[in-house]
């Protein structure tokens, strides 16, 4: 989990069209939430240790390539961000792009994040 | 792509009866649910939308409007009602309120809206009955 702030807002519209969109996420000191994010990692498993990957070593690179980089931040300012609104979409499809290549074994099949308990987007990377 | 969940919950109570069937055979299939007075659940819906996130606002789709047309089209239907009795899909025995019959029945009347408002489809319906059983709806026969 990830507690981190956020604001929508999109540079290319206008004042009255960002309140059009986002409402009340538009608030200009923004507002948080506590992500819940979660990886699914397939592959075969192995013979030897009969697990497709290492839950430890799993945990560490997820806290060390996501969680370290966006808990208690505001993610406005990540330059991740630079040219896009952290949506929850957008936190997302970023999450998934820190964890691509980094997996111990096996393939990162999804990144899903969880903003609120009513509402979680998944990213599959395509 | 990424596929975005909008989750809501309803109360409803129902029972299971098929009128073609013996009150013997109802008994025997349905069991407990075919008792006529009906019972109830919370049920917990889910709704799946993809589509690729808008360039400028990163929204799939606007998760409020995805809110309003759930509690519009489903929840103001059936939130607090008897199925059998007062939704329309189920009154008169058309058609069981099995958690399988309500998922194709929140899908087509979801699924108008998204396809209307263009820019992300609908691609899954999930209902929990409780939290032990759910079924989900991809769409398709």
């Amino acid at each position: 989990m990830l507690s981190a702030s956020h604001r929508l807002h999109a540079d290319l519209l206008s004042p009255e069209e960002n309140q059009a969109a986002y409402g009340k996420c538009n608030n200009p000191h923004g507002h948080g939430h506590n992500y819940v994010v979660e990886v699914l990692v397939g592959g075969p498993v192995d013979a030897e240790t009969g697990m497709v990957v290492n839950l430890a070593t799993l945990d560490e690179v997820v806290r060390k390539r996501v969680v370290d980089r966006f808990d208690h931040t505001n993610l406005n300012l990540d330059p991740i961000f630079a040219n896009s609104v952290p949506t929850t979409e957008n936190l997302c499809r970023a999450a998934f792009g820190l964890l691509k290549d980094a997996m111990p074994a096996g393939e990162l099949e999804y990144v899903r994040v969880e903003e609120t308990e009513n509402n979680y987007f998944e990213y599959r990377g395509e | 792509m990424v596929f975005l969940t909008r989750r809501a919950t309803f109360s409803a109570s129902h029972f299971y009866w098929n009128e073609n069937w013996t009150t013997e055979r109802n008994q025997q299939v349905f069991g407990r649910c075919a008792n006529r007075n009906g019972h109830g659940h919370n049920y917990t819906l889910e709704v799946t939308v993809a589509g690729d996130p808008d360039p400028v606002t990163g929204f799939v789709v606007d998760l409020k409007w995805l809110k309003d047309v759930i509690e519009h089209e489903v929840l103001a239907v059936y939130d607090h009602r008897h199925l059998n009795l007062e939704v329309p899909e189920f009154a008169e025995s058309k058609l069981i309120p099995t958690t399988e019959n309500i998922a194709i029945a929140a899908w087509q009347r979801i699924e108008p809206a998204i396809r209307a408002k263009g820019g992300a489809r609908l691609t899954c319906v999930r209902i929990y009955e409780t939290a032990e059983i759910f079924a989900e709806f991809r769409g398709g026969a």
